[in-house]
């Protein structure tokens, strides 16, 4: 028989370990979901035998202006109340809650950092899965109101989103100063994504508690930039760059902006199955380049993004 | 690709400068980079050539289905990730027809394979090739069938059967449209290299191990079949993602030839084969046959592959230039937008929609988004004012108003200052536009 050569690489780093959420027994109220730890390539067991645990979140927003109507469908009443919305994704087997507090853009419904801390600790107690918490992407009031969030979820270990080179201060000092891990994100590019961890953890960030997000474009609307920049911080990382050990967060949900995954198109069958289907794909993108941690909005597409994990792991 | 030091062992060493460089040396040197030709030395011995041309054949073999315009292309792949450089050969797509349809049934199908097309950023996505599977087991049928469906469609044909001598009055028929045999396995191995060698049709050998695999490839050289295409079996996305993987790597990383052949994989029906699919499109699949495709997974699928197969150096653009849309005359207001494809298509499809006439002006970005080329400095009062001038916009639109993206709303002040124009600042997503363009007329 021919011999065929194993094509190993041979890694010298690995992705640094990291877990959101506190058990009770030492303080919190929820069983912590893992990120990380993997020494190879993802899903080749041939070459890393631990297998590769990825983990999903389920995308809940306190108001709904940015949802997209098919996923505010899929929930009904549910998508009205966070709470609820959080217990639906709790019974459809989510790892995690990706909670966005939207009503606090001043633009919009201009909600308290108050009132955003009261929904942040209904979904603590509604659901027993751990929690990434964003504001409404409004820097100044997204300061003001992470920083309260922080401080009202102390001991559970919130993942707060995010942290930019421009303003990453006042978001690392509210992770800090209660446990709390935190993202990092940067705009498409190595280069920045390195660049975010360096500054937070010279102000002073754990790497053990920094998750990175270098922007996961959508299927058709830049998504082959995201592949390729996602394996790259791979590679880098696995090649021995400590400052990209972290774990990695792509945000599938944007896929439901790209107007093809859900406009009429003849041909192209029906819409509501292709718009899951285009969260999906993206998700798979996200999954071979490297992702850790997906954010989905649609059931269904999780569904899917779950069925790839699995069958990538060998399990179906 | 072998290294210069090991091309120079086999050259003659004359230094005679006939190939056109000073030294043999320097001769090895461009040809590991693959500037200069073997057939430029004279004096190559017969053995030499022989040996160099063997290791410089590239990694995985260009193997060609069909002919003609039609024909389709796959293997010539150089790189592990599309970042190194770039993928060139995108993953091919079939649909499956068997030889137990009546005609209804297979021109419904074949018409069904046509309608999945669709054009995109000023592409055409569509399937690329049909594979007739023989079910009957009957020789007469199945020749039959593929004449049939040879005639009803002029795209490149695989064949599918495992019993050469089922399958070969049916190659006989069609041969010289070169489809491609599915397949060789141990059982049949040299029944079907003598049918593809006699044919001259590329051939398909299967096996889900590796090592067989890689065995099956070399009996089937050995028979005389050079044009081959590996089928590693896979059931699952595991299967897939890691044999996939294997032979990419071993071809690539470890120059292998055994396995230095495009990829062939049947795509099952439902979830778990769509998302095989889409694997296979971002790691390494040359040639996927459905046994079914869903109208709603066909657009998904194409465009993740058109995504994965563009030139990561070169955005997919249009030509900077003055557009009439809708027939404008001098009275149509003048916008502009960047001439990233995909801006501009998506662009142009809502001015359409809008039925106002309109010019449109395309501005040079390199290639980038709206936002991207702002922030990156390429799109800028200046390159807009460059661009209509250029064009000679200002002689074709006399309204005096230039319509902006509402993106760079900021944009305003200094365009006004450069161009002289009445700046509008439009809606942020252009599909806002219908509503815009009839309330500005
Ligand atoms: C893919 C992408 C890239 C790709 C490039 C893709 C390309 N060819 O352009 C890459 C990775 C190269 C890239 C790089 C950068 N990017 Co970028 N990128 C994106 C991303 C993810 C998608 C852009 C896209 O394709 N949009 C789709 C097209 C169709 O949108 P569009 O061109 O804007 O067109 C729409 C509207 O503007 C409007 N429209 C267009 N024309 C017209 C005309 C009229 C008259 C009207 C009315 C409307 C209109 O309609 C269109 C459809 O709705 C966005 C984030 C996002 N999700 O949007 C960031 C984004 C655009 N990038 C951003 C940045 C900062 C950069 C970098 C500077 C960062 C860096 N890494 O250094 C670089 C600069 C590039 C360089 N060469 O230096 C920022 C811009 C910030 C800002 N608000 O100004 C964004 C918004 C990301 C973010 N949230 O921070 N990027
Ligand atoms: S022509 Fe051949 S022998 Fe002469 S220098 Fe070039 S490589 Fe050497």
């Amino acid at each position: 028989m021919t011999k065929v050569p194993v094509p190993k690489e041979k890694w010298t780093g690995a992705i640094g370990e990291l877990e959101l959420g506190v058990p009770r027994e030492k303080g919190g109220s929820r069983e912590p979901v893992r990120l990380g730890g993997n020494q190879g390539a993802p899903f080749l067991s041939f070459e890393d035998a631990t297998p590769r645990t990825v983990a999903l979140a389920g995308l809940v927003a306190d108001s709904l202006e940015d949802v997209p109507q098919p996923v505010r469908d899929a929930f009904g009443e549910d998508a009205g109340d966070p709470v609820r919305w959080a217990r639906a994704w709790a019974s459809r087997g989510a790892d995690l809650v990706c909670l966005r507090l939207t009503s606090t853009n001043p633009e919009e419904g201009d909600a308290s950092p108050e009132s955003a801390a009261e929904t942040v600790l209904a979904v603590l107690r509604a659901v027993p899965l751990p929690l990434i918490v964003y504001g409404s992407g409004h820097e100044e009031k997204d300061a003001k109101v992470l920083e309260l969030v922080g401080e009202r979820a102390r001991g559970e270990r919130l993942l707060l989103g995010h942290a930019e080179e421009g303003g990453y201060k006042s978001i690392a000092a509210a992770a800090m100063a209660n446990g709390h891990a935190v993202i990092g994100f940067s705009n498409l590019d190595i280069n920045l994504a390195k660049q975010i961890v360096i500054l937070l953890t010279d102000f002073g960030v754990g790497k053990g508690d920094i998750v990175i997000d270098p922007l996961m474009a959508a299927l058709g609307m830049g998504l082959e930039y995201s592949y390729s920049v996602n394996e790259r911080i791979r590679l880098a990382a696995l090649s021995g760059d400590g400052m990209l050990q972290v774990p990695m967060i792509c945000d599938c949900s944007s896929s439901w902006k790209a107007r093809e995954a859900t406009d009429d198109i003849p041909q192209a069958g029906d819409t509501l199955e292709r718009g899951v289907w285009w969260e999906a794909t993206t998700a798979l993108a996200a999954l071979l380049s490297g992702a850790d941690l997906l954010v989905l909005a649609h059931p269904e597409a999780m569904e899917l993004a779950r069925r790839a994990v699995k069958g990538l792991r060998g399990e179906a | 690709m072998p290294t210069a030091i090991e091309i120079f062992k086999h050259l003659p060493k004359k230094n005679c400068g006939e190939c056109k460089y000073p030294t043999c040396l320097a001769f090895a040197m461009q040809l590991a980079n693959n500037k200069a030709k073997l057939e430029d030395c004279p004096y190559l011995s017969d053995e030499g050539r022989a040996a160099l041309a063997g290791s410089s054949a590239p990694p995985i073999r260009l193997v060609r289905v069909g002919g003609g315009e039609n024909a389709l292309e796959m293997g010539d792949e150089t790189e592990l990730y599309r970042h190194d450089k770039r993928f060139f050969h995108p993953t091919a797509f079939a649909l499956r027809v068997a030889d137990d349809l009546d005609s209804e049934g297979l021109e419904g199908r074949l018409a069904y394979a046509r309608s999945l097309c669709f054009e995109r950023v000023g592409q055409v996505l569509r399937m690329d090739a049909v594979e007739v599977e023989c079910r009957s087991g009957d020789p007469e049928r199945f020749a039959s069938f593929v004449r049939t469906v040879a005639e009803a469609i002029e795209w490149p044909l695989m064949l599918r059967c495992g019993d050469p001598a089922v399958m070969s009055a049916a190659v006989e028929m069609v041969k010289d449209r070169r489809p491609l045999l599915h397949g060789a396995s141990t059982a049949n191995l040299k029944g079907m290299a003598a049918l593809a060698k006699a044919a001259g049709c590329p051939l398909v050998v299967c096996a889900a191990d590796l090592e067989e695999l890689a065995d099956l490839a070399a009996s089937a050289r050995q028979e005389g079949v050079e044009d081959l295409v590996l089928d590693p079996l896979a059931t699952n996305l595991k299967e897939l993602l890691e044999r996939c993987t294997v032979i990419r790597r071993s071809a690539i990383r470890k120059t292998f030839r055994g396995l230095g052949y495009p990829i062939y994989l049947g795509i099952p029906e439902g979830r778990d084969g769509m998302l095989m699919a889409s694997t296979a499109v971002m790691k390494y699949g040359s040639l996927l046959s459905f046994e079914g495709l869903p109208a709603a997974n066909a657009l998904p699928l194409m465009v993740l592959r058109q995504n994965i197969y563009t030139d990561p150096q070169v955005p997919i653009q249009v030509r900077p230039d003055l557009y009439p849309v809708n027939n404008p005359g001098p009275e149509a207001p003048l916008l502009f937008t960047t001439n990233f494809s995909l801006t501009y298509f998506t662009v142009l499809s809502d001015i359409e929609k809008s039925k106002v006439p309109v010019w449109l002006q395309v501005v040079d970005t390199e290639g980038l988004s709206v936002l991207t080329a702002y922030s990156a400095g390429k799109l800028t009062a200046g390159s807009v004012q460059a661009a209509l001038e250029a064009s000679g916009a200002l002689q074709r639109s006399s309204k005096g108003v230039l319509v902006i993206p509402g993106m760079v709303a900021r944009m305003s002040v200094k365009l006004n200052d450069a161009t002289g124009l009445h700046i509008i600042v439009g809606p942020k997503e252009s599909s806002g536009l219908p509503k815009f363009l009839r309330s500005l007329e």
